[in-house]
């Protein structure tokens, strides 16, 4: 292949994966009323205009409340999970793997119609229960696995040491095992909650009255009022998640665990 | 033997289907420093996984000081183990991978504080009390998981190869200076290795072992002098076995050298008793080598191959030659069975 196709085609998967960002910046940035690129002007005002929005409010502390606490979930879920699998040899290992990627396999609109049908209308779920665990259990697969890759490096005969020096099992997990991974669930943590955040399927179909999460609330507000609040948020959000994982690169080496 | 502190009964070990170890009965007395020697894959980490209690028994029973201890879970057993890989704690400093037992223990910030002092001190790590065992060179790491151990005071210390990761110099060091370590506390030591001059040079009592089972014990000078098969002569330094029958020498082509008056069973011959350049065999050098105070030959011959060595102040041999030699029935150490 030639330089210069090469060229064109790193800048083009660069257009296309980093140019919409940019676009939703500079269309936040607009001086006029409607949603539109290039923007009418240049004003901060709908920057500003987003935290004037009731329900952007509520549904940030939603979202907020779901990623941090349904990753927290997850990871207290998942973290033993990835240990036994890493260090038993348990009858139906493969399996147990499967299940536990399965909310990643499965489309989340099945994973949503499914929980709707199945829990939320029969069983009297609320919505937010129904929230709160399918959250969870998408991050679940991210947490085993970046859990799991840490756990590979750390040598097990930690742990037996641990034991003969008067630890039970348990201690030696708490002792001497998560403090060796604490890098790998933190990154977990960060990726989990970043997933969760910006999550649109599953929680498409699990909406109510009030409840709903940040990025379902913004396709709500949108099919009513098109102004270019929508684009500020979005690029507001983007930069958050950037600057996570940036600042988890920088402190963690995030790249190693993912 | 009634003064046993450490008593191994029948003690049968699997892995799943895999016997590692089987009915294998020991019995080691208090104060002992037993090293436990054999080939790769002969049973020795498995054995001491099971006396730390790392490994239940599939059958057979583990005694300590007079207590059952079959059933005991590690973390009650009182028995220390410095693993090959050391296993510190790599988020603790030297200080605190030492506290750490006692830590749990429960002692009090002040007694951990000069216990954990002393006991650095012994190994000559006092200095280095803040750094992490990242920041420590290999011997130093083995000692650290020395002390690490030696601090709860143990009723028996095992090591599993503690030495195997130091360089030939270091390894020298290391050794005496667990043989004084040992002398000092009276602790009851098993060490286990692959190198004989190292099981030699430290044990009170050798256990060779074999496929799970063991295929000798006694002292260094025992099992040096005195192999009892031919697995056990090969393991101490005879290269040279053949086997004797009806008054005549086996060779590796299965011709009869007649003229040996051994009883039935195998005659081995180290590498220095060999005397080369007459005899009633021939052969040809195929390799020779400066080991300092020696040349050390590898001959073929018909019989088949034959170690051999010469003081190093005469010329060698060249590569290629053709010698004679002897094999003196009267320096050749005899051995029931063939092998
Ligand atoms: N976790 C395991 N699962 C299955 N088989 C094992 C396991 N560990 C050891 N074995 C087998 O048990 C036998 C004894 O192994 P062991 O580790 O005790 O040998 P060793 O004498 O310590 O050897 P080395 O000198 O190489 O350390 C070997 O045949 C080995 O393959
Ligand atoms: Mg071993």
């Amino acid at each position: 292949m030639g330089k210069w196709t090469t060229f064109l085609i790193i800048g083009l998967t660069l257009t296309f994966l980093i140019g919409p960002f940019f676009i939703i910046i500079a269309a936040g940035l607009s001086a006029g009323e409607n949603l539109a690129f290039p923007p009418e002007g240049l004003s901060l005002k709908w920057y500003w205009a987003v935290f004037e929005v009731e329900s952007f409010r509520e549904s940030f502390a939603l979202s907020m409340f779901l990623a941090v606490f349904g990753t927290l979930s997850a990871l207290v879920l998942g973290v033993p999970a990835a240990y036994a699998l890493s260090r038993y040899r348990l009858p139906f290992a493969e399996t147990v793997k499967t299940i536990v990627a399965a909310p990643i396999i499965v489309p989340g609109i099945i994973v949503g119609l499914g929980l709707l049908r199945y829990l939320v209308i029969p069983l009297n779920f609320t919505v937010s229960m129904a929230l709160f665990m399918a959250h969870t259990a998408l991050v679940i697969p991210y947490a085993v696995r970046v859990v799991t890759a840490s756990l590979e490096n750390l040598r097990s005969d930690m742990e037996e040491a641990a034991i003969l020096l008067g630890c039970t099992r348990f201690g030696a997990f708490v002792k001497v095992v998560l403090p060796n991974i604490r890098g790998g669930v933190l990154a977990a943590f960060i990726l989990g909650f970043v997933t969760s955040f910006n999550q649109v399927p599953v929680s498409l179909f699990l909406s109510g009255p009030g409840v709903r999460t940040l990025p379902i609330d913004m396709l709500a507000y949108m099919e009513i009022t098109y102004d270019p609040s929508v684009a500020a948020l979005s690029a507001l959000l983007a930069i958050m998640s950037v600057g996570i994982i940036f600042l988890a690169e920088k402190f963690l080496g995030f790249s190693r665990y993912v | 033997m009634s003064e046993s502190f450490v008593s191994l009964k029948n003690l049968t070990l699997a892995y799943g289907d895999t016997v590692a170890v089987s009915q294998l009965s020991l019995n080691i007395r208090k104060g002992e420093l037993i090293t436990l020697l054999g080939p790769s894959g002969c049973g020795k980490t498995t054995t001491m996984r099971a006396i730390a209690g790392l490994l239940s028994p599939r059958s057979g029973s583990i005694e300590i000081d007079g207590t059952d201890v079959t059933k005991v879970p590690a973390n009650k057993r009182g028995v220390g183990l410095v693993f090959q890989s050391y296993a510190l704690f790599p988020h603790l400093s030297t200080f605190e991978n030492v506290a750490f037992g006692l830590r749990l223990r429960k002692v009090s910030n002040g007694e951990i504080k000069k216990r954990v002092e002393q006991s650095l001190d012994t190994v000559e790590l006092g200095e280095l009390a803040n750094r992490k065992p990242s920041e420590l060179s290999g011997g130093q790491q083995q000692r650290l998981s020395l002390a690490r151990s030696l601090v709860l005071e143990p009723k028996v210390m095992l090591l599993d190869e503690p030495l195997s990761n130091l360089d030939a110099r270091l390894r020298l060091d290391m050794r005496s200076e667990l043989q004084r370590l040992q002398r000092n506390s009276g602790i009851t030591m098993v060490f286990v290795t692959h190198d004989q001059g190292e099981a030699l040079a430290l044990a009170d009592r050798v256990v060779l072992m074999k496929d799970g089972l063991i295929e000798q014990m006694g002292t260094p000078t025992e099992l040096y002098n005195h192999p009892s098969t031919v697995f056990a002569a090969d393991f101490m330094g005879f290269e040279n076995i053949f086997e004797v029958r009806e008054g005549a020498l086996i060779g590796r082509d299965g011709s009869k050298i007649s003229g040996y008056n051994a009883p039935s069973g195998s005659l081995a011959w180290r590498p220095g008793v060999v005397s080369l350049g007459s005899g009633p065999f021939h052969g040809t050098v195929a390799g020779v080598s400066f080991a300092g105070e020696m040349w050390e030959y590898v001959i073929t011959s018909p019989l088949g191959r034959i170690t051999a060595s010469t003081p190093a102040g005469n010329p060698p041999y060249p590569i290629g030659a053709t010698l004679a030699f002897d094999l003196p029935e009267q320096f050749g150490h005899q051995i029931k069975g063939a092998g």
